[in-house]
């Protein structure tokens, strides 16, 4: 019993980390750089929810709405003004613009008088309530975490799979050159790709912050969902979700069967593991330059 | 405007190309060995910080800018160096021991973590470091009996063989003399043939591979060096604050290192100069700034990593050779002076090439 109830917090806080490490990887697959912004991104989401359902009064899932539709509109804007003009440069300079935005998103947090220094509860309606099944305990807001998750990747999957736009993306994640020749707007889906992995990133973060709190600093989970993507293989979506979930797993069984401090790194010797073992990840696509 | 005629081969790997870099460099010389009597003892700690950062600089620069490979858990090297010359120094060893003994063991983990750049490439290297370093920090949080935790430790002054260096200028005099050695030891290392395949490595590793050089081998030694001078550079970093605890080499601490790199500019010596300056008199100058906005704005606690942020945003854009390229600029302007043309620097715009394909 004990074991499965570990399982389930574990599987909760791997979907986290998989949503987050799912933005990588949209934007890796159509863009080929790295967004360290991602838990910021994530973060920005929360305090959007937050900021609608306090302030401005919303209802709870016109806030919920409003904050994902907010930060696609900001992902693509992100895109068109800062990553745009320096596509094409070493992926190094775009790591380290994308570690500069999450400062400058952090650093605004903090700056907002009264709000940005405190932590914040996110009132949702599902707040500390508990569903009793057999002798599981299960909380309402892991559930709720689950469950998202799940749904959200049927719908990206359907969008991938069904709709043209997924597949215009799947070709200029392929070959940008060659989708480009076939009249494929591969700058305009580079926006879009920035624009999803926003909204996936605010969706973690308002699943988050029920469970944690808001506050200006959780962004560093999304240091935890690059074990996730690698251990996934990054450019793969559903190796994001199972690494994510893999990593949750192992973090939350690590925190009860090992000694103290072993939580912490748990994830971080797995990532080393994978890559002396498996450096493209379970699901990574193993390709080879031909010559 | 300067014209070199060569009439020798020597000239073109000769360390100061003209007499004008010599007088110049002469006089920075100069006024550093003055500095403790034109400075007041505030200035001077801060001059020590920079040369302390310069030296870990000149690591991840050697790293980063000329071998082509990025690491994101540098202050797990700052650590190792830092932790091993306080319990060397507490153990009674003298400094110059303990200093090699600090960057011995910082280069011997540079080495294990470089076996692994061997295999993964680009963006997992990060990866690989960054847990690399997130790993250490919590090594030295739990290994109490060694490090004392996350309580920390304090470290003696250094000690030269029965000579305390308990001042403040004492120990600049010291910084001054490594950070020479270490700038004319990668300035020479970078003329050498070792030097020229790291940056052969960094801008192409198959045209690199194909000359003959050996990847594996430079990629570690790359990785030791760069450990070893971070390790340095953490010792002297212990001494001078007499304190450590593992939150000072955190991610954070990684990411600034980087931070410091760029915006110096990155393939360049003198960025890790312009670098640690600009990361150091940075805080000194938003403290300045600080009184004279509105209080909302001044007095909130994340204006520093704003200000930051935006640099490090602006330089990305609008300057990715840093300080250094800036400088280069308007010293060919001045050189040139009525001639400069506006797109004598401009970027190649370049489709984007695929990493995966590699």
């Amino acid at each position: 019993m004990q074991v499965l109830q570990l399982l389930i917090s574990g599987i909760a806080q791997g979907c986290i980390y998989g949503l987050i490490a799912l933005g990588f990887v949209l934007i890796y697959k159509a863009t080929e750089t790295v967004s360290f912004a991602q838990g910021e991104l994530m973060m920005l989401g929360a305090f959007g929810g937050l900021a609608g359902m306090t302030m401005l009064g919303f209802p709870f899932w016109l806030a919920i709405l409003s904050s994902i539709l907010a930060m696609a509109v900001f992902g693509v804007l992100l895109e068109r003004l800062v990553i745009r003009p320096i596509l094409g440069q070493p992926a190094f300079s775009i790591v380290m613009l994308t570690i500069g935005i999450g400062y400058v998103a952090r650093g605004l947090i903090t700056m907002i008088p009264g709000i940005g220094t405190e932590t914040h509860t996110l009132p949702v309606p599902y707040k500390d309530q508990i569903w009793k099944v057999g002798g599981l305990v299960l909380n309402v807001e892991q559930m709720a975490v689950i469950g998202v998750t799940a749904v959200l990747c049927a719908l990206l999957f359907a969008l991938f799979r069904y709709s043209k736009l997924g597949i215009a993306m799947q070709a200029s994640s392929q070959n940008q050159l060659a989708a480009y020749y076939m009249g494929i707007p591969v700058k305009r889906l580079n926006g879009i790709a920035w624009g999803l992995a926003a909204a996936v990133a605010a969706v973690a973060g308002l699943l988050l912050a029920p469970i944690t709190f808001v506050h200006a600093n959780m962004g560093f989970i999304g240091l935890k969902a690059f074990p996730a993507a690698v251990v996934g293989g990054f450019g793969s979506l559903p190796g994001a979700i199972v690494g994510g979930l893999i990593i949750g797993v192992i973090e939350s069984l690590s925190g009860f069967y090992l000694p103290n401090g072993f939580k912490d790194v748990a994830a971080y010797v797995m990532v080393l593991i994978m890559l002396m073992v498996k450096p493209n990840g379970l699901f990574g696509e193993n390709l080879r330059k031909k010559v | 405007m300067r014209f070199i005629f060569k009439t020798d081969y020597a000239q073109d790997i000769k360390i100061a190309k003209h007499g004008g870099q010599v007088f110049w460099y002469g006089a920075l010389m100069l006024l550093l060995l003055l500095a403790p009597w034109l400075f007041a003892e505030y200035w001077l700690a801060q001059l020590t910080f920079v040369m302390i950062y310069s030296i870990a600089g000149l690591g991840l620069m050697l790293l980063a800018g000329f071998t082509g490979l990025f690491s994101l858990g540098h202050a797990a090297f700052l650590g190792v160096g830092a932790y091993t010359q306080a319990v060397m120094t507490n153990a009674g060893v003298p400094f110059p021991i303990a200093l090699l003994g600090a960057a011995a063991l910082s280069a011997a983990v540079g080495f294990v973590v470089g076996l692994p750049a061997l295999r993964v490439k680009g963006i997992y290297l990060g990866m690989a470091t960054l847990s690399f370093g997130f790993i250490v920090e919590e090594v030295m949080a739990r290994w109490e009996s060694v490090t004392g935790g996350n309580a920390g430790m304090h470290i003696k002054p250094p000690n030269m063989f029965g000579w305390v260096l308990n001042s403040g200028t004492e120990f600049y005099f010291l910084c001054l003399v490594i950070t020479v050695i270490a700038t004319l030891g990668i300035l020479n290392l970078l003329r050498s043939p070792t030097g020229r395949a790291f940056v052969a490595i960094r801008d192409s590793e198959i045209s690199a591979q194909s000359m003959g050089i050996h990847l594996a081998h430079y990629k570690t030694l790359s990785f030791a060096i760069s450990a070893a001078l971070a390790g340095v550079a953490g010792a002297l970093y212990a001494h001078k604050l007499q304190f450590i605890s593992p939150d000072q080499f955190n991610i954070l601490q990684s990411i600034d290192l980087l931070l410091m790199i760029v915006i110096g500019g990155l393939g360049s010596v003198h960025g890790a100069f312009l670098g640690a300056t600009f990361l150091i008199t940075m805080p000194q100058v938003i403290a300045l700034v600080k009184d004279y906005l509105p209080a909302a704005i001044g007095q909130a606690p994340g204006l520093q990593g704003l200000v930051y942020g935006v640099v490090l945003v602006a330089f990305v854009l609008f300057e990715p050779m840093g300080l250094y390229g800036r400088w280069l600029k308007v010293r060919t302007y001045l050189q040139l002076f009525p001639f400069y043309r506006k797109g004598m620097f401009k970027r190649q715009k370049s489709f984007q090439k695929s990493d995966r394909l590699r």
